[in-house]
């Protein structure tokens, strides 16, 4: 359900007419400015917000995100264009309806917090609820649910002053939230906090987020901040959006060399995550017997091989030397079966999953909750992934790229997919290739923690890196 | 230049215009002149019904209540001193006189000033006045003012609010326009009306500004008291008053001493008024 939809919305500070005019025309900014001495905030904004989505809104300074966040609630009042919330224009609203909205539908948390210093935590977050003649009683309790939920309880009583800036946001944050508004605007939110203060709060926000299920609009100039909050990241520039989409989209294709030079520092480790990189499973039944489990890895070349029950289920691993005892034997597989193997959820972030992937003696597993195995982790292609390789990464499907067009004609028709990229899954991973990048040094060195030790020649990751490895 | 351009009449104009408001609004005049009378007069009325030592107690217990001990003890020494001198009633007269143009000062300021810190236009049009009342001497208004409230303490009154007036309306736009654009918004965003967002953030958040405002105004009417006692406004200004006009100037000295005392215990107590309900750094 669209929770939020932003048409052709267009402000421009100062005399707008001409600038207008420019504008559809496709002048830039700094023309416009030139020619008329008007300042364009956001030209021609074309996006939607999904309800319990996080939207977050990127660029630098100046580029037009506070005009942009000020227009869905009318703090600012668009030049033209059209608000949509719940599917009803706000920009054609009047005075009390305006107030209803803001009163009942959208919240907002500032970047200096914005707090009323006379007023207590209590009172502070009460505000909202207060001007809307809730009676004491509730408000009270309200707001101090909110402050329970920021974990501020026992600080109701202070005043702002007294609080650490964290603090102050928190609160910030708990008066947005009690009076039970769907929409949050954060516009620089956590931007004033020191990066450890700003990072719990990040956590904090995605966990409440989780429980709540809200529709965040985000505002950062912070690339880190966007990729680890945002569900989908809209890029900005001169007053323009020039790319939407999620985080993978963005890093991996970058729409244009403006995007490209915003992504080109960004640590993958912290973006990609065991889901995007893994390859696909060689795996063996349980109910097989060990001459079946050394065939299928004759036939791979591989030297060991999880193995599986009838729903996928992952029970452990066997190896070709064990399998070769079990087959003389006449043993079952059950009875040389390595339970503790290495597994990871397939959503854990890259940078996570270094230290088990180095230190595991067979490729780590990627299992779900129920231990359904997804897939593995193969050494080369988790390298090659963080040097920016798309080669190894697994399909990203749909990307879907809205690209704000220069032309009023053609954003009102909506969203232009533009680019849709298909990357090849399972590929065989390109190890020797990867090795190379990285000798030249193309690879971010801080990313890479892997260990490259003789050990590699004893694992046998695939079937073709055991190839090219020796 | 003063050949093509005859001299403008502007002293005629005035005259003119002065002429016809004491003939047309004599009605309104004097229903304003008995109604301050009545309220100075009443007020005198009800500080001399007080004991002197009572009225000395009760004043040392709220500077100290407000303020600080030293200046409770300033207070029952400054007091006691003025009752000795024999400027008791005098005193009261005058405390009267400023306390009732105060008044009328903050009842007309503060709303003037709410209004002019919402509205640019409104400011545009009262900047000027206001510098048209704090630098127009106060002789020139003071004649008019006989014509208009007769001889005593209510032209004296009127004089005293023009002239002390102006910083009680310009710290009140001020103070408002102070309140960070940022806490406006965040009031603004979560749906308020205009004047919620009035009294429950920019008033509150002014306060100290407009505080100091009223003080100064206190300060100013305090200074109109000689003034005011030329056109029969009694009081220690009238003691001033008529020792500076017999030479006698060590009776001089003692009312302008008293003067000052009360000027000082009236600005210690205003200026920590504003004070006292403090919390914390601002957000
Ligand atoms: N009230 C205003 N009057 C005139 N120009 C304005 C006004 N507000 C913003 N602008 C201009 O609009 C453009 C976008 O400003 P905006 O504040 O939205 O940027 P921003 O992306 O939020 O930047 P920052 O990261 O610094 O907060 C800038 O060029 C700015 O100068
Ligand atoms: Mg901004």
């Amino acid at each position: 359900m669209k929770k939020i939809e932003v048409r052709n919305v267009t402000k421009v500070f100062g005399k707008s007419k001409k600038a207008i005019q420019l504008l559809r025309d496709g002048e830039s900014k700094q023309t416009i400015l030139k020619k008329t001495g008007a300042t364009v905030g956001v030209n021609q904004a074309n996006f939607s917000v999904e309800a319990g989505e996080i939207f977050v809104i990127m660029g630098l300074s100046g580029s037009g995100k506070s005009t942009l966040v000020r227009m869905l609630n009318r703090l600012i009042d668009p030049t033209i264009g059209e608000v949509l919330i719940d599917g009803q224009d706000i920009v054609k609203m009047n005075k009390e309806q305006l107030r209803e909205v803001r009163r009942k539908k959208i919240s907002m948390v500032f970047q200096k917090f914005a707090l009323l210093p006379h007023r207590t935590v209590l009172e502070n977050t009460e505000y909202g609820l207060e001007i809307q003649g809730v009676p004491k009683d509730t408000r009270t309790q309200k707001a101090m649910d909110a402050l329970n939920l920021v974990g501020l309880e026992g600080y109701e009583n202070q005043y702002p002053g007294q609080l650490s800036g964290g603090m102050q946001q928190r609160v910030g944050l708990a008066r947005a939230l009690a009076n039970d508004a769907d929409i949050l605007l954060m516009d620089e939110a956590f931007s004033a906090l020191d990066p450890l203060i700003r990072k719990d709060m990040q956590d904090e926000l995605l966990e409440l987020q989780a429980k709540m299920k809200k529709t965040i609009v985000f505002i950062t100039h912070d690339l880190d901040e966007a990729l680890r909050i945002g569900d989908r990241i809209a890029l900005m520039k001169d007053g323009s959006i020039v790319q939407i989409g999620t985080a993978e989209e963005i890093l991996m294709n970058p729409s244009n060399d403006y995007v490209e030079r915003f992504v080109e520092d960004v640590d993958l480790s912290k973006v990609l995550t065991a889901g995007h990189v893994m390859k696909r499973a060689e795996s063996v039944s349980i109910e097989k017997g060990p001459r079946v489990a050394l065939k299928n890895m004759k036939e791979l070349g591989i030297s060991s091989i999880y193995v599986v029950d009838k729903k996928k289920t992952l029970l452990g691993a066997i190896t070709a030397a064990d399998a070769k005892y079990a087959l003389e034997r006449g043993e079952k597989l059950a009875g040389i079966l390595q339970q503790d193997v290495p597994t990871v959820l397939p959503d854990t972030l890259l940078t996570d999953l270094f230290e088990k992937v180095s230190t595991a003696t067979i490729p780590v597993s990627v299992v779900d909750e129920n231990r359904r195995l997804l897939g593995i982790l193969v050494r080369g292609a988790v390298i090659g992934a963080l040097a920016g390789n798309n080669i190894d990464l697994n399909t990203i499907t749909d990307v879907k790229t809205e690209v704000a067009a220069g032309k009023l004609e053609r954003t009102n028709q909506g969203d232009v997919p533009a680019v849709s990229a298909q990357a090849k899954p399972f590929n065989g991973d390109n190890f020797s290739s990867t090795l190379d990048q990285r000798s030249k040094g193309s690879l971010p060195d801080n990313t890479i923690k892997l260990n490259f030790s003789g050990r590699m020649n004893e694992i046998n990751d695939t079937p073709n890196s055991d190839r090219e490895v020796n | 230049m003063e050949n093509w351009l005859p001299k403008l009449p502007i002293a005629d104009w005035v005259d003119v215009f002065v002429t016809w408001l004491t003939t047309n609004l004599d009605a309104a005049f004097s229903g304003i002149t008995s109604v301050l009378e009545a309220v100075v007069e009443g007020m005198v009325a009800g500080f001399g019904y007080i004991p002197s030592y009572v009225f000395m107690i009760l004043l040392t217990l709220i500077a100290w209540k407000i303020a600080n001990k030293t200046i409770a003890l300033f207070t029952l020494i400054g007091l006691f001193l003025i009752s000795n001198l024999g400027y008791w009633d005098p005193m009261l007269e005058t405390l009267a006189l400023v306390l009732t143009a105060v008044i009328i000062s903050i009842l007309l300021g503060i709303p003037l000033g709410i209004w002019a810190s919402q509205k640019q236009s409104v400011r545009q049009v009262i900047t000027p006045i206001l510098d048209f009342m704090q630098t127009m001497p106060a002789f020139v208004y003071l004649i008019p003012a006989i014509f208009f409230f007769n001889i005593g303490v209510v032209p004296g009154v009127v004089a005293s609010v023009i002239f002390s007036m102006p910083p009680t309306i310009r710290l009140t736009i001020l103070g408002i326009q102070q309140v960070p654009e940022d806490i406006i918004e965040a009031t603004e965003a979560f749906g308020s009306t205009t004047s919620q967002r009035l009294l429950k953030v920019q008033l509150p958040l002014a306060m100290p500004t407009i505080m100091a405002g009223i003080n100064q105004s206190i300060m100013l009417a305090l200074s109109m008291v000689v003034i005011a006692s030329m056109v029969g406004a009694p009081g220690l200004g009238a003691d001033v008053y008529r020792a500076v006009t017999q030479i006698q100037i060590g009776k001089g000295f003692e009312a302008g001493l008293a003067i000052v005392v009360i000027a000082i215990i009236l600005d210690r107590l205003t200026q920590n008024i504003g004070k006292s309900k403090k919390h914390g750094g601002t957000a």
